[in-house]
């Protein structure tokens, strides 16, 4: 067998337009086998390129060409000048688009650079991606302010949710006077579905310790503590193990790489509470203390682990750092919008083809997101909404598609950039419901200390769980309203004081479904299943008694023959009975 | 293991580093193989998958490195993996399962014949 030279690669799977793909790849082979190259040229279908707008894709692997927008009869073309000739189709080619000579891939990793480039836990790749010598040129230039002017300069802001500015802080902790001061990263990440901190730690550890160094230094910090939570036994794993490593080479310890500076790094463990990534409550969990927040200020920045001024930020705020100092400021702040700069990791997940962590350039839209890198939504269902910030988060919803995500528009638009969970939702979620998850999860997670927030978020969730119910009332829907704003205001820390914007960002941009929900008490995604009926179409039932044999209450009687009927006293809406009717007789209300 | 003393001596150690990259990525005969081993790919059986492909390589006489590596963000097709043939550029293989990663190994690494699962990589790193 002839080996195979060259490779014909057609974007496929499962998303956006498979079966046109599918006519491409097809006439592609059947064109190869014309020319009798089949012993030579494999075609092959793929997963997604992240350019769905501009398919379909054929990618010419051994020069590594991409045509865009490939019709059926633009392929004769390809194989005869391309592949036989070796001269390139320059109108299909992807750079013959302006707009995407740019961003011909929309991701740019700059915090996730080595995952899934080196092994974790060989410090060796880590020194051939420039590894520690950001932190080498910070104490070669024995001027801490420089670094912080650095950071300022770049404009890089918190990953951790709030967005505050890096540098700023680093310069208030290092005005803060004390025998003793420290930097803390925090590594609690407790947002449902966000794992952005968690593939930074398991996939290059070394970044983060080696800005911690930087940050040590910058602040005039001796000591550094990662605040983890237990539940990521891996990430621990290998921090050790980079940690452990580090100093043998002497990144960690007395008289790091001969400049007379001391730094070293401990680890903390969490319990997974998720307050407990709110800093002072962080502290306080570090030192002992039950995991409750405190007023600010005083800020950690003055007064923070055992009174000492301490530098809080994020692992990914972390993970920045070193490439900020290689590639300077100015570099860092050319990507980005005007008021946040760099990229954001988030951890795309809901009813989107390509679930996935990806690191995108700020100001990227949502529609480049979902559709492009995304691969549009799971099984062409119907875009409905962008779950954003976790639980103190709202959601974006069609008219948002195209707002730059930032810092700032995303608080404009009722929602927040939080630490980069990214929950997409179609058409068959209830966005009552989906509030009502969000408040379940603050109801457990609040410390309990506040009563606003302690109390409160329970009867909003009281509420919310009335109206799935179908027995809200349009009042209940002021009462929602009105609560929630009085639990924002009245609350201590940042968990009470955003814990309701899921009601109102939901309220908001869906209150026609809280309508429907409390006036003619119907959820339009079937989700509430005390707002539907199974019901049996006498006249399309054959009376089969599939049914009936699957139901597993009992709850479906007839004769054989005759039209069955489902008792919706019994009836639990399991839809086991729809799902084996083979006549399509049984259908939601 | 000899402490690095000064910013001279880490640039001497990443020239270093970087020439035994360049050479294994030089090396004609060589095959890297890198395995995405964060929490997804392992809950999705890669630490099986990386042990297999280092006996059966081996086995089979193939010259290969296969390392572990962080998340390529690739979550909805764990395990994956990255394969380089010598003077090839690396191909990123999405639901490999073991025997996806047989047949990796007696088509692609031994024949250049792709099979299902590529993905192609939608994303740019900084430059190094
Ligand atoms: C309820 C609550 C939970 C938080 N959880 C986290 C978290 O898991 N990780 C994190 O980095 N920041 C979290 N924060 C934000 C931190 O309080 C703090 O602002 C952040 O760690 C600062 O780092 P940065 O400036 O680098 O973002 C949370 C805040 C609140 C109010
Ligand atoms: S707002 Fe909630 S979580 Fe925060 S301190 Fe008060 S009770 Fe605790
Ligand atoms: S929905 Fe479930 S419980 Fe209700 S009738 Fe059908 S099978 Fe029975």
């Amino acid at each position: 067998m002839a080996k195979i030279k060259k490779h014909l690669l057609v974007c496929g799977g499962t998303s956006c337009n498979a079966l046109q793909n599918e006519v491409i790849a097809s006439n592609l082979k059947e064109t190869i086998r014309e020319k009798g190259l089949n012993e030579e040229v494999q075609v092959m279908m793929t997963g997604c390129f992240g350019l769905c707008e501009k398919g379909p894709i054929v990618k010419v692997l051994h020069d590594n060409t991409i045509y865009i927008g490939v019709k059926p009869e633009d392929l004769k073309e390809i194989v005869e000048e391309h592949i036989i000739n070796g001269n390139k189709v320059t109108r299909l080619l992807l750079d013959s688009d302006p707009n995407l000579k740019v961003h011909s891939k929309k991701q740019l990793r700059i915090a996730l650079r080595n995952c899934g480039f080196i092994d974790p836990e060989n410090i060796n790749e880590y020194f051939a991606c420039d590894g520690y010598l950001a932190l080498g040129k910070v104490l070669e230039s024995k001027d801490p302010q420089k670094t912080i002017d650095i950071i300022k300069k770049s404009g890089l802001r918190g990953r951790g949710g709030g967005g505050f500015p890096t540098g700023l802080k680093w310069e208030i902790t290092s005005k803060s006077q004390a025998d003793q001061k420290y930097v803390v990263c925090n590594a609690d990440e407790g947002d449902p579905g966000a794992f952005m901190d968690r593939s930074i730690l398991e996939g290059d550890p070394h970044s983060v310790i080696e800005a911690m160094a930087i940050a040590g230094y910058a602040i005039g910090a001796t000591k550094g503590l990662v605040y983890i939570r237990a539940e990521y036994p891996l990430a621990i794993e290998r921090l050790k193990t980079a940690i452990n490593q580090s100093r043998e080479f002497g990144f960690l310890g007395t008289d790091i790489m001969g400049s007379g500076f001391d730094f070293d790094i401990e680890l903390r463990y969490g319990a997974g509470a998720f307050v407990c990534g709110e800093e002072t409550a962080l502290i306080h969990s570090m030192e002992g203390n039950r995991g409750e927040p405190t007023f600010k200020p005083p800020f950690p920045s003055v007064s923070g682990y055992l009174g000492k001024p301490t530098n809080v930020n994020n692992v990914e705020t972390f993970a920045n750092i070193p490439v900020i100092i290689n590639k300077g400021a100015e570099w860092f702040a050319a990507i980005g919008t005007e008021k946040s700069k760099g990229t954001k990791v988030f951890a795309l997940a809901g009813k989107i083809n390509n679930v996935g962590l990806i690191e995108v350039p700020m100001g990227i839209t949502l529609r480049e997101i979902i559709y492009e890198i995304g691969g549009g939504i799971k099984d062409g269902k119907k875009f409905k909404a962008v779950q954003t910030g976790g639980p103190s988060g709202g959601c974006l919803t069609e008219v948002h598609l195209d707002t730059p995500i930032d810092y700032d528009n995303l608080i404009a638009a009722g929602s927040m950039m939080g630490s980069g969970g990214m929950i997409v939702m179609d058409e068959d979620d209830c966005m009552v419901s989906i509030a009502k998850y969000y408040l379940d999860f603050t109801v457990e997670e609040s410390c309990g200390k506040c009563t606003p927030c302690r109390i409160g978020n329970k009867r909003l969730y009281e509420i919310l769980e009335k109206i799935t119910l179908g027995k809200g009332t349009l009042e209940d829907l002021d009462k929602l309203k009105n609560l929630s704003h009085v639990i924002k205001d009245t609350s201590l820390c940042g968990l009470g004081q955003t814990s309701p914007n899921p009601v109102l960002s939901t309220l908001e941009n869906f209150w026609d479904e809280y309508i429907e929900h409390v006036t003619v008490k119907k959820c339009r995604s079937n989700q509430c299943k005390a707002l539907m009926q199974y019901i049996i179409d006498p006249e399309q039932c054959v009376g089969c008694t599939a049914c009936a044999r699957n139901c597993p209450v009992n709850a479906i009687t007839g004769e054989r023959k005759l039209a069955h009927l489902i008792n919706q006293d019994i009836c639990i809406k399991c839809g086991a009975c729809m799902e084996k009717c083979k006549f399509n007789a049984i259908s939601i209300k | 293991m000899s402490k690095v003393k000064s910013l001279e001596d880490l640039k001497k150690l990443r020239e270093e580093m970087e020439s035994k990259l360049v050479e294994r990525n030089n090396s004609s005969n060589l095959v890297q193989i890198k395995v995405a081993m964060a929490t997804c790919g392992i809950a999705s059986g890669a630490k099986d998958l990386m042990e297999f492909l280092i006996d059966e390589l081996d086995k089979r006489n193939i010259e290969a490195v296969v390392t572990q590596t962080g998340c390529m963000g690739y979550c909805y097709a764990e395990p994956t993996i990255e394969v380089t043939l010598p003077n090839k550029a690396p191909i990123v293989f999405g639901y490999v399962n073991l025997k996806k990663g047989d047949e990796i190994i007696e088509k692609y690494i031994k024949n250049n014949e792709l099979v299902d699962g590529i993905i192609p990589v939608n994303y740019e790193s900084i430059e190094k």
